[in-house]
């Protein structure tokens, strides 16, 4: 499914919060329709990293290219990037005053201009996609949280992004709900999309992934296959950061 | 013996007799508590009840309830008032129809007390008008009832119930002041509303205008423009710094110095503005506290979406925010209404100003106890249907909520 030309370009990506120097040169390419997992540490810059490539986060040296427009301040290609990437947050961020099926038209209605009927038949699409068609006129607050993130999923995917990322889509979900919320991700990703995922869910990582990333201290500790990753981690970080998570 | 029991849940027997018991005799400390607050409660009732019914003249109240409720509006041109009163009851009577819930309570109480009204000895045409009134909402209410079950009526009628309550303020205000030269609606100088009238229109302009000032200023406060902000800082700081009394002085007398020779504005115009600009520097005030609680999450999913900053505010924080704030708005709202008697110090003379009035007259020397009262009365009465919608509202609004 990987295809050959690369969406995001990232070269020497450099961020300060502050004094606190968060990124440290990042440099990455990844291909159309490639799955990327990023694992490390709290505070690694992981999270920070894929919310510079929305511009959520502005990043003040190097330079981040997204199917072949550069980030700058410049606000039309902010908005062309944003509509073009889809982002699922970890504590899901739906709007609690609409309902599942108007949280994931809103976009549509009034960034794409689509007609409310069409949006919303798109809507339901989605909704069937995700699993739970029988949802859609209930608030984000009746809905259990694996649900929650599931309509976030839907809503992202409704602005028909060429990129998905996802920033530990599963870390606030009760155990039982996250494989549900892996589910739809795994078939998101056999779709063909391209995909960066931060995340700790290191079966997933093994079984989707078509490169894994380790963060530390803000800058790509290495990156490899999964398989290499897992069975022949060649830095010294690496291996205790993997002990540590694989053992319990 | 394979015995499976479900056990039932204990029972709790709450009747009035074990309430009282339990919250009112026990311990002996409490029962002690009860009795000398019902001894004070029965003395002060029946003192008053006492009095009201056998010793105060409420003629005070009936001979004046003409200034009482519109102050000095041509008698001749009265039915003017009765008309704009007819259009909100049909209004009333209309959304209790089609949306049920708190309007139809509302529209109910209204019929109740026009109904009651009319019972009072009055003149017949005013028992007219109240007839009338109800009338209107009895049929409001059944053309409401009639279209709300179909959709196709329904529609229509919703939005020109809506269109109705946008329309009741300017047509409200050309019906009550008319146009000089004409014959069908003379001009009534905006001077000679007083009353009740008065003090209703002052609070509806006001908390009408101020609502969506304040919400501006809100948004001004936290805007990323720094000339935006600092005036919106400045406004508001100024005018929390300064007294109701004195914007109205400022409104009164100073601002018709800034204007250019021969434009002269209303006084009764005057006294809104002054209202408007201080009441939305509080409505500013609120607002920005329920922006502030909005987690910058919403924002970032917002964005992450491709809305823009105009659309992140009116489609996602705001909705939240305003529904936050409902609570303090209408306690600020409620203020404001009760804030109007203070136009006294302009010379005009709203509810409490006609109130005084009438009691400097020598016929109705030492009759403030009657006078006070009622006005508290309709204060109060007025004060409590707005914090009750509030409540309702909130109700209402918090479908879904966290």
């Amino acid at each position: 499914m990987v295809g050959s030309e690369d969406i995001i370009i990232c070269e020497d990506v450099h961020k300060w919060f502050g004094d606190f120097h968060v990124l440290r040169g990042v440099t990455l390419t990844i291909k159309r329709g490639e799955v990327v997992v990023i694992c490390g540490p709290s505070g690694s810059g992981k999270s920070t990293f894929i919310r510079t490539i929305n511009r959520l986060e502005t990043h003040q040296r190097g330079r981040i290219i997204v199917d072949g427009i550069e980030l700058t301040d410049d606000v039309r290609n902010i908005a062309a990037i944003r509509s073009e990437i889809g982002m699922v947050f970890q504590q899901f961020n739906l709007f609690p005053h609409l309902t599942a099926l108007q949280n994931i038209t809103l976009a549509p209605i009034w960034v794409r201009r689509w007609p409310k009927e069409e949006a919303e038949r798109v809507a339901r699409e989605l909704l069937e996609r995700v699993g739970i068609p029988e949802q859609a006129d209930k608030y984000p607050a009746q809905l259990s949280g694996g649900q929650q993130q599931r309509v976030a999923i839907a809503r992202a995917l409704a602005m028909q992004p060429k990129i998905m990322l996802f920033d530990e889509p599963t870390s606030a979900l009760d155990p039982e709900m996250i494989k549900e919320v892996l589910d739809v991700m795994r078939d998101l990703a056999r779709s063909g999309m391209t995909m960066i995922v931060v995340t700790h869910e290191m079966g997933f990582a093994k079984e989707v992934a078509d490169r894994i990333f380790f963060f530390a201290d803000g800058n790509i500790v290495e990156g490899n296959t999964p398989e290499e990753f897992f069975s022949n981690p060649k830095e010294e970080r690496t291996r205790r950061f993997l002990s540590q998570i694989l053992v319990h | 013996m394979a015995v499976s029991r479900t056990l039932e849940p204990p029972k709790v027997r709450v009747g009035p007799g074990e309430w009282v018991r339990k919250n009112l005799l026990s311990p002996w400390y409490n029962a002690l508590l009860t009795v000398i607050g019902l001894w004070i409660l029965y003395e002060v009732g029946r003192g008053l009840a006492v009095w009201a019914l056998t010793q105060a003249r409420w003629d005070v109240i009936t001979d004046n309830i003409r200034l009482f409720l519109v102050g000095q509006f041509p008698p001749g041109q009265i039915w003017r008032v009765w008309l704009s009163l007819l259009f909100s009851s049909l209004l009333f009577g209309l959304g209790g129809g089609l949306w049920g819930g708190t309007i139809r309570q509302f529209a109910c109480a209204l019929g109740v007390a026009f109904f009651l009204l009319a019972l009072l000895p009055a003149s017949w045409a005013t028992r007219g008008w109240l007839i009338g009134n109800l009338a209107a909402i009895l049929l409001g209410y059944g053309t409401g009832v009639w279209g709300q079950g179909n959709p196709q009526r329904s529609r229509p009628l919703r939005y020109a119930t809506i269109g109705g309550w946008l329309l009741l303020f300017p047509v409200l205000v050309m019906l009550l002041s008319g146009f000089s030269g004409t014959q069908v609606l003379p001009r009534v100088e905006a001077g000679l509303w007083g009353g009740l009238l008065l003090t209703f229109l002052l609070s509806l302009v006001s908390i009408v205008l101020s609502f969506p000032l304040g919400v501006l200023l809100a948004l001004g406060r936290r805007s990323a423009l720094p000339a935006v902000r600092l005036f919106s800082v400045l406004y508001i700081e100024l005018i929390r710094g300064v007294p109701l009394v004195t914007v109205l002085f400022m409104a009164d007398i100073m601002l018709p110095l800034f204007l250019p020779e021969g434009l002269r504005i209303d006084r009764v115009v005057r006294a809104m503005a002054g209202f408007t600009l201080f009441s939305a520097a509080y409505v500013a005030e609120n607002v920005r506290g329920g922006l502030q609680a909005i987690p910058e999450g919403q924002i970032e999913a917002a964005r992450a979406l491709g809305l823009n900053g105009f659309q992140t505010t009116f489609l996602i924080v705001l909705p939240q925010a305003l529904r936050l704030v409902i609570p303090a708005n209408v306690g600020q709202f409620i203020s404001l209404f009760k804030d109007t008697s203070l136009v006294a110090i302009m010379g005009l003379l709203e509810l409490l100003g006609i109130g005084k009035a009438v009691l400097a007259n020598p016929a109705y020397m030492g009759l403030q106890r009657e006078v006070y009262l009622f006005v508290a009365l309709i204060y109060g009465v007025f004060s409590y249907a707005m914090s009750y919608a509030s409540r309702r509202l909130e109700i209402a609004l918090g479908v879904g909520e966290r």
